[in-house]
């Protein structure tokens, strides 16, 4: 298990204040100004070193993202826009970050902004979290008043300020291009890539989106070094990482572990084992609502990280890890997901905006059974038109979580067909 | 869009809400106005009784120089923005899978046995709306409602009762875990992890 010297987060559950002087006791904000006077180079070159990779789903190296930004300003402002849109089904670990240590991301922000030479980060948070934006506001003021960002950030001569920018109900704009239009006022609409934002981002400028959690531990990994994150973790998936464990288990939680711990051993020690014991489990989705199912003979060994768990066709994500024991209707749980993912399609693609909502209405009678065999095949054949045929990773991750229940489940299915038919017939 | 929106009552932000206007509007570069019309809507909301008139709408468009179509548009595809009145306590249930594992059906059936209406409803004395929402991202706090800027959460069919009773009486509910004594997203019973900095005193609550 991870020890606790090890561990960033260490206000996770809000026991402490979130404020200015507690998070200095916790070490945020300590001789920042060090940081910053090791250069730009020193901050992306201990960022690669790290092999952070991004928290927010995708999990494309950190460090490289950053060092994409142009080296040399052509006049136009460069931006650091902050990804805290989170909705992804299962996923409630930048809430944490933001209503009880918003000073570690304010902190990242300015690292990583003065590594991308950004004049300002916007930070987007989902319109729901009104109590998380409200904290950061009042993080953000205090930070102005100690001389920490603004005109002279930390004594450093630099120049940097902080936006928070409250979103209002799109899960869609947790794409990154998506987020950067609705910053921008408009519909949150994926754009197509390229140009990516690094060139042409919001406002036309070079832009980078990162995570809450990527930024977040940007600071804890420029004071400690590269080496020590690098050593958490197995190769090419190092560092701690927030889980949130969610579903039936005894003690639901959000807890930071080492990555790879073993997806069996995070929910023993930590959310009080699979409600009715591990024998109980019938399937996990590791990485919030987009990845695929895992049945429970993968759960025994399988490892949580990026690689271990592309290995057995699903993904770490956002490592939202969404617990369903044997009382779960399967068919029923993502069923409701493919309504979810209906709700929020853009509508800009007409694979994803009719293909989301042929999916569903399809979920919805296979949960009764009121479908024909044959509608499997056919569902199966809409999800692979939708899939790969979009401007962005939503009809991906609509798409996905039912191939997940066809893999594993198709049988069940199949039974509730035959079932409904039979009472039909009996009737 | 129907009669009712069309003559809905003329729209202004009071003096204090036109300052906070400004101040949103100094977040963003001079000629990005636009970028503005996201918080201002939502504050223009808050001012107007919970929902987005078309008089509300033609009034941030003429304040941000934007064709009204641009801010219907964004009215419409953000679904924080309500489009019809609302009543005076806005209930939000989640019922997306992580919710609805842990029994978000029985909340469910508690508000709309407590309150006598369904998602989208609203009482026949204008104080409550129904509304379902896509998931509200505190999964391991599941079932959550969320209602005035806070979320209520770990709930079942009795504290769902108990909380919908609680604002009828304008009893104030402190937010956060509503059925078991956890503190926030900590797994129950305590920390598995981080214990010197949990004995700490002073958290905010």
């Amino acid at each position: 298990m991870l020890a606790d010297k090890d561990r960033i987060f260490t206000n996770l559950y809000g026991y402490q204040s979130w404020q200015l002087d507690a998070a200095k006791k916790r070490g945020d904000w300590d001789n920042t100004k060090d940081i910053i006077e090791k250069g730009v180079d020193w901050i992306v070159n201990e960022m690669k070193s790290s092999g952070l990779r991004g928290r927010g789903g995708a999990g494309f190296p950190t460090g490289l993202k950053w060092s994409f930004m142009p080296r040399e300003s052509d006049g136009r402002p460069h931006y650091l826009v902050v990804n805290a849109d989170e909705g992804e089904p299962g996923t409630c670990k930048d809430r944490e970050i933001m209503r009880h240590d918003p000073h570690k991301l304010l902190e990242g922000c300015l690292v990583a902004g003065f590594g991308m030479r950004a004049e300002a980060a916007y930070i987007y948070i989902r319109g729901e979290f009104v109590h998380e934006a409200n904290v950061l506001d009042a993080a953000i003021e205090e930070a102005y008043a100690a001389g920490l960002i603004g005109e002279n950030a930390c004594g450093t001569g630099y120049k940097f300020d902080i936006y928070v920018h409250r979103g209002a109900g799109a899960y869609i704009c947790g794409e990154e291009t998506a987020l950067i239009e609705s910053i921008e006022g408009k519909k949150g609409q994926p754009r197509l890539k390229p140009p990516f934002p690094a060139n042409v981002g919001l406002y036309g400028c070079p832009t980078t989106v990162n995570n809450v959690e990527s930024i977040a531990v940007a600071p804890t990994i420029l004071r400690r070094g590269g080496a020590w994150f690098a050593g958490l973790g197995r190769e090419n998936n190092t560092g701690t990482k927030l889980f949130c464990i969610s579903g039936h288990v005894n003690k639901p939680c959000n807890v930071e572990e080492e990555m790879g711990i073993p997806l069996k051993e995070l929910i023993e020690k930590h959310a009080g084992g699979v409600r009715g014991g591990w024998d109980n489990l019938l399937a996990i989705i590791p990485g919030g609502s987009s990845v695929h199912m895992l049945p429970k003979d993968v759960c025994d060994t399988v490892l949580m990280d990026f690689d271990s768990l592309r290995d057995e066709g699903s993904g770490l994500g956002t490592a939202a890890v969404i617990v369903m024991d044997k009382s779960t209707d399967i068919v029923r749980a993502i069923a409701r997901l493919a309504a979810f993912y209906h709700h929020e399609s853009c509508g800009q693609c007409t694979p994803c905006r009719e293909g989301t909502g042929w999916m569903s209405r399809i979920m919805d009678r296979m949960v009764t059974g009121e479908a024909e065999l044959s509608e499997i095949d056919l569902l199966l054949d809409v999800t692979k038109k939708i899939e790969g045929h979009t401007i962005c990773a939503l009809g991906d991750a609509a798409a996905w979580p039912i191939q997940g229940l066809f893999r594993h489940f198709r049988p069940e299915v199949e039974r509730r067909i035959l079932e409904y038919k039979k009472s039909r017939n009996a009737a | 869009m129907n009669i009712s929106v069309r003559n809905a009552e003329a729209f202004e932000f009071t003096p204090e809400n036109l300052k906070w206007a400004a101040g949103q509007l100094a977040k963003y570069p001079a000629s990005r106005k636009q970028s503005a019309v996201m918080p201002l809507l939502t504050k223009a909301q808050e001012q107007n009784n919970g929902w987005i008139s078309v008089p509300v709408m033609e009034y941030i468009a003429d304040m941000l120089e934007m064709p009204y179509i641009r801010v219907q548009e964004v009215v419409t595809f953000y679904t924080m923005y309500r489009q019809k009145p609302v009543g005076k306590h806005v209930i939000e249930v989640c019922t997306t899978t992580p919710c609805w594992l842990r029994g978000s059906d029985d909340v469910v059936a508690a508000c709309k046995d407590e309150l006598g209406i369904g998602f989208g409803e609203t009482t026949a004395d204008g104080e409550f709306t129904l509304l379902e929402v896509e998931c509200a991202g505190a999964c391991v706090n599941a079932p959550v409602i969320a209602y005035k800027e806070e979320y209520y959460e770990d709930l079942d069919n009795d504290s769902t009762r108990k909380f919908i009773r609680a604002i009828k009486n304008g009893d104030i509910i402190a937010p956060g875990p509503q059925t078991t004594d956890r503190h926030k997203s900590a797994p129950q019973g305590g920390p598995t992890t981080l214990k010197e900095f949990c004995a700490t005193p002073g958290g905010d609550s």
